[in-house]
């Protein structure tokens, strides 16, 4: 590494006017990164490492501003750097990937086009070339059939390979500083490690530096030679990769580490200090744990199938034209599997996107209708009754579902109290208002919720507080079996510690059974004492926790499992 | 960026520890939405404006037949073509009608058909919408492909046709305002039921539950309610510029009764020849009213979104 | 591409049938004595009769709907009780004056609007942006005769910079050759300027005024669409990848603003055709609109149901090239189907 470093950012304060004046989104930050040097700056939402690699590009949106400090990238000083200089700077010497690929591209232009526009622009081809070195970047960032994705468009690409396209067009001009934004949230764990791994090994190949802008400490620690650690607009820590595992120094750093899932780590060590998630005077049973365990599974699921027809598009031309196509055959999102779920167990389906869990979890529920097969629970085939009517059935409160997103799961004009309390009006034992507030609040201190937070609308609340409004209200009827959909997918990492503590203590007070549906293997591994990989609509592996993250039989789990970036090895 | 402020959750003792002896559930208590517009009339002196103006329409139209100066019907062949003066404010018609008095006389029934379109409308169209899209299948079908209908015509043209079928009255001026406004509201509750018919939150009020029509009249009519506001406000200046159209072309309303788009039909013969008042202040107030409910809708737009309530 | 224009041709069937089975119920199912329409005020009981028998009207409902259909396959909608002509050959008569004014309108309010839409968009705050929210809430209050209304009166009466707002062409000028019926375009094929120039100032208030009201819904959604896209996230990459501002606004920005302008242009149109009848009887344009007019006042009811009909045929085609447009511009519909 060079003495003197490629980008350094000092004292670095970035302001953004709002109504209620100026906000400081970043803070007096110094970051430096040397040439050929990995950076990660790691925060959760809200703690400014977006805007900071905005403000080094400069393209803060209007109301923001850099406040004091400077921004040096190889002697030049990007705040004080005119409109032009920077245009020429963006794209030849700094390039920015972004999260979400398929809207960092022009939806209406051909991919290939987009990427001639930056070499034209940079004086990196002409026109006569263009194309021969837009195929050429699209070759090295591994596309197969290069020539012909020349001409796709951003829709007829899949998010990994639109995320190569970007990748390509951000190393088009041979860049030395290479800022990748959140590059690979909202793809599959498997696509993840690819990207990341292309945009290493790129980076590597031309000597380039990279910041890694991101909220996950295993995927800096595994890719990042630095780590820069902040919260609320400040740098608390900046340390070596190797370093910050083994000794963090700042209590926030600290926490974040613990709060996250990996190899080797309890439920419990999640939190720092282990907080009580239940306050102590909630810790008199508000519902008598259930009786012991009846004999035979809770949940039975038999060959279960969902079918949907495909869309029939042009078949009324093709018709007429006599040149009808054969009948498609309905796509199967979920292709007979059966599994089974135990008394009082907590249940773990994982699988990539698309692979028809969250399908699953949705019949179980009996949200949707099954194409076939039985779901037989407690004794019954709930997978008999129609869905519609299904909320007049007595199994109706024993099955009950905590959803992804906190906030689309609260209707907005209700308050935390009506939130949880409808389920027990439309089919609770509890009757007068008096007692059915007595209930709320209950069951607001049974999930952590401070009871003055309750008569709250859902806006007026933080992400954890409306996910664990969320959960009272599944418990609200002390349910058998809670169907958990990925609860803490839109979470940060310290509240998901906090949230998934709960609905472990919730789950050993109420005597539940959970099925725990996610993508997340090292959450899996925390919560569950079985687990089900599905792929493409059938389960490819099912054994306990242990043996299949463990020791996994299936050539699909292996794969997920070496994808998860593992900062400790 | 104003979200930077929003998303950090207030500290729990910041609300006053309120017993709550009742319960509270739809909306926050009304003081607070008195509150909350007046901050948005604060904020945005327009739609103070709009509001004032509406309230001033409101008043011509309930009170205006009984305080204007003349009958708004009497003629008086020795005043005709008078310019505006002290004794005529607008100045008066060629059978010498005060101008001042008929303009104001008539704000109730352009009102009225304003009021009584947009009010059918909301009612069948907003119906017809949710149902499609809380139940698709062949309900939502049918909507759309009446809405479909209607749409493939040009809709003043439409709305021409109807009057002219079903005969020239102020009643089918109404109705057939409804109808061409139709495919918009049902649009509207379509999408919004539609998206919403999946929610999270649906989804978890089915898990409590709730029946269909429970999930219709208490997760998704209540969230609809405010766009639909919106939806009506806006639509309620088109429906006076379709009402006075139709009438200036000599359909529904007939001479003499005082109404703003036949007022403006009867004062045209006199522009080129420089009696400009009799179609001017007619169409001033046409334009007023419009102008007022077009500012009115992004009013209630600020109002009722809840997001916007802190 | 073909095929995309093919399986939108199919999509407009429903619409023309729908459009067909409407104006029949209007004239047929609906209350009021059809005959009597058709036969006008001032015919006798007996005439009336006769017309009953001759329109069919004595017959079945679906047997009409069989005849109606025929005649209008044949390009029949009767005869005009005002001109005593058939109304096709009316309507197809004054159809190139209300084009050439709705055309001349709407152009002249895409070249005001997109630009105007485009640079307050860019330049948000600034005084261009409040010249944009102001012609786009104004715009829309103003009723479209009462703004012709306006116009004449201050260019015609006061200043007097604009011929009389009596039709297409002073009445001592004459005619061009028809070619397209166009005048401005007849004109200039015969080499007649001075026809031309006429043509023009007599065109002027009434495409302006069309214009003043069309200009409101296209300003609107060009400055919408376009804060939308270059807030999008592949206007951010284009901006850090450096491309000049006006690339990023040219090429990107500007093709993926259009997409719901050119959504919209059907709306325009709607208003447009609307306007079209209220303009022409201010103007005293001898287009379809005032036929339409001059048949309600005359309660003569086949150039009423005709016009209807064909303003909602023409409605469906102006659509169907939208949607054509929409696909040369948007690849996904093109490609997808």
């Amino acid at each position: 590494m060079t003495a003197v470093p490629l980008l350094e950012i000092r004292n670095l304060t970035v302001e953004f006017a709002t109504r209620r004046g100026a906000v400081q989104a970043v803070k007096s930050i110094d970051v430096s990164v040397a040439k050929g040097e990995t950076v990660a700056i790691v925060g959760e939402s809200g703690s400014g490492k977006s805007v900071t690699s905005y403000a080094v590009v400069r393209i803060l949106d209007r109301a923001g501003r850099v406040a004091e400090g400077t921004i040096s990238f190889s002697g030049v000083d990007l705040v004080a750097a005119d409109e032009a200089q920077m245009r020429d700077l963006r794209g030849r010497e700094i390039s920015m990937i972004f999260q979400n690929p398929r809207a960092a591209l022009n939806p209406i232009r051909k991919v290939g086009k987009q990427i001639e526009d930056v070499l034209l622009q940079h004086v990196q081809a002409t026109r006569a070339t263009a194309k021969e070195k837009a195929v050429e970047a699209l070759t090295k960032v591994k596309i197969a059939r290069p020539e012909e994705r020349y001409d796709a468009y951003p829709f007829e690409l899949s998010g990994g390979m639109c995320q190569r396209v970007v990748i390509a067009l951000a190393l088009a001009c041979q860049p030395q500083l290479l800022i990748a934004d959140e590059p690979t949230t909202g793809l599959d764990v498997t696509t993840q490690k690819a990207v990341m791994d292309l945009i290493v090994e790129l980076t590597r190949e031309r000597g380039m530096s990279t910041i890694l802008i991101t909220h996950d400490l295993g995927l800096a620690a595994a890719y990042c030679d630095k780590v820069v650690v902040m919260e609320k607009g400040k740098v608390v820590e900046t340390a070596l990769a190797s370093e910050i595992f083994r000794n963090p120094q700042h209590p926030y750093t600290r926490r974040l580490m613990q709060a996250t899932p990996r190899l080797g780590t309890s439920l419990a060590d999640l939190l720092l200090d282990a907080p009580q998630t239940v306050p102590a005077e909630a810790r008199t049973a508000v519902t008598e744990p259930k009786p012991a365990a009846e004999a035979g599974p809770l949940m039975q699921v038999e060959n279960l199938v969902k079918e949907y027809p495909r869309a029939a598009t042009g078949a009324l031309l093709a018709k007429l034209m006599g040149k009808a196509e054969p009948e498609k055959p309905a796509f199967r999102a979920v292709d007979g599997i059966s599994f089974s779920i135990a008394r009082g167990e907590t249940l773990g389906l994982v699988g990539e996107s698309g692979c028809g869990k969250s399908t699953t979890s949705m019949m179980v529920t009996r949200l949707i209708d099954p194409s076939g097969g039985k779901i037989i629970f407690d004794g019954t085939d709930i997978g008999a009754i129609p869905a519609k009517q299904f909320a007049a059935s007595p199994h109706r409160r024993r099955i009950q579902m905590v959803f992804q997103d906190p906030t689309d799961s609260l209707n907005p004009r209700f308050t935390a109290e009506r939130a949880i309390a409808d389920p027990i009006m439309r089919m609770g034992a509890v009757k007068g208002r008096d007692a059915l507030r007595a209930r709320c609040e209950d069951l607001a201190r049974l999930v952590g919720l401070p009871v003055e937070l309750i008569d709250r609308f859902p806006h007026q609340l933080s992400g954890g507080q409306k996910a664990r409004v969320g959960i009272a209200r599944a418990i609200a009827l002390d349910p058998d079996l809670v169907i958990l959909d990925e609860p803490t997918a839109a979470l940060d990492v310290s509240v998901q510690a906090v949230v998934l503590n709960l609905l472990e203590e919730l789950k050993g007070r109420l005597g539940m059974s959970y099925l725990f549906v996610s993508h997340d293997l090292n959450v899996v591994r925390l919560l569950c004492d079985r687990v089900i990989v599905m792929k493409t609509g059938s389960i490819v592996e099912e054994g306990t926790a242990e043996e299949v993250l463990g020791d996994p039989k299936a050539e699909y789990t292996r794969e997920l499992l070496t994808a998860i970036p593992h900062p400790l090895l | 960026m104003n979200d930077m402020a929003k998303v950090e959750p207030a500290p729990a003792q910041a609300i006053p520890a309120e017993p709550a002896p009742t319960l509270r559930f739809e909306a926050p208590p009304s003081t607070s939405l008195w509150a909350h517009a007046r901050h948005i009339v604060a904020e945005n002196p327009v739609t103070g404006l709009a509001f004032g103006l509406f309230a001033l329409i409101l008043l011509a139209a309930i009170f205006g037949p009984s305080i204007v100066p003349y009958d708004p019907l009497a003629s008086n062949t020795n005043a005709a073509l008078q310019a505006p003066s002290r004794a005529h404010w607008f100045g008066t018609d060629q059978l010498g009608r005060d101008i001042f008095s008929r303009v104001v006389a008539a704000t109730r029934l352009d009102f009225s058909i304003a009021i009584f379109s947009v009010a059918l409308v909301f009612l069948m169209g907003g119906l017809a919408g949710v149902m499609a899209g809380f139940y698709g299948g062949w309900i939502d079908k049918v909507v759309g492909r009446v809405a479909d209908t209607i749409m493939a015509f040009p809709l003043f043209v439409l709305a021409m046709g109807i009057v002219a079928a079903l005969g020239n009255s102020v009643g089918n001026i109404v109705l057939a305002t409804a109808i061409i406004n139709f495919p918009l509201y049902a649009r509207v509750a379509r999408a919004e039921a539609n998206v919403r018919r999946d929610a999270g939150f649906v989804q978890a009020a089915r898990l409590s539950g709730n029946s269909d029509w429970r999930l219709l009249l208490t997760q998704i009519v209540p969230n609809i309610m405010p766009i639909m506001a919106v939806q009506m406000s806006l639509t309620m200046g088109y429906a006076i510029l379709n009402a006075a159209g139709l009438s200036f072309i000599g359909l529904g309303v007939r001479p003499p009764t005082p109404e703003w788009g036949i007022m403006v039909a009867e004062g045209a013969s006199f522009i080129v020849s420089g009696e400009w008042w009799i179609a001017f202040f007619p169409g001033l107030a046409l334009m007023i009213a419009v102008f007022c409910f077009n500012l009115l809708g992004d009013g209630v737009r600020d109002l009722v979104d809840p997001q916007r309530r802190n | 591409m073909l095929r995309m224009i093919g399986q939108r041709l199919m999509t407009t069937i429903p619409s023309v049938i729908g459009v067909i089975i409407v104006t029949f119920l209007l004239t047929r199912v609906l209350p009021g004595d059809t005959a009597a329409y058709f036969a006008g005020p001032a015919a006798s009981p007996q005439a009336i009769i006769e017309i009953r028998s001759k329109l069919g009207l004595d017959q079945p409902l679906p047997v009409q709907f069989v005849s109606y259909v025929t005649a209008l396959v044949k390009g029949d909608l009767g005869t005009s009780l005002t001109t005593g002509q058939p109304v096709t050959a009316d309507l197809a008569a004054r159809l190139p004056a209300s084009a050439e004014l709705t055309l001349a309108g709407l152009l002249l309010a895409m070249a005001v609007a997109l630009p105007l839409g485009i640079l307050a968009a860019v330049k948000q705050g600034s005084w261009i942006d409040h010249l944009c929210r102001v012609v786009a809430t104004a715009g829309v209050s103003l009723p479209v005769f009462f703004t012709g209304l306006l116009l004449v009166y201050v260019f015609y009466f006061l200043l007097g910079w604009s011929p009389a707002p009596l039709g297409r062409l002073d009445v001592f000028a004459s005619e061009p050759p028809r070619v397209t019926g166009l005048l401005l375009i007849d004109t200039l094929l015969a080499r007649d300027f001075e026809t031309f120039r006429g043509a023009f100032a007599q065109l002027i208030l009434p495409a302006v005024t069309l214009a003043i009201f069309s200009l409101a819904p296209i300003t609107r959604m060009t400055r919408a669409s376009m804060l939308a896209v270059l807030g999008a996230d592949f206007v951010r990459t284009a901006r850090a990848s450096g491309l000049t501002n006006r690339k990023v606004i040219g090429t990107y920005a500007f093709r993926n603003a259009m997409l719901p302008v050119v959504t919209t242009l059907g709306m325009v149109f709607s208003f447009l055709l609307g306007a079209n009848v209220l303009v022409e009887k201010v103007f005293a344009w001898p287009g379809v609109g005032s036929y339409a007019v001059e048949a309600l006042i005359a309660s003569d009811y086949a150039p009423i149901q005709g016009f209807v009909l064909t303003m909602a045929i023409l409605y469906v085609a102006l659509n169907l090239m939208i949607d054509v447009l929409y696909g040369v511009i948007d690849p996904r519909v093109r490609l997808e189907g």
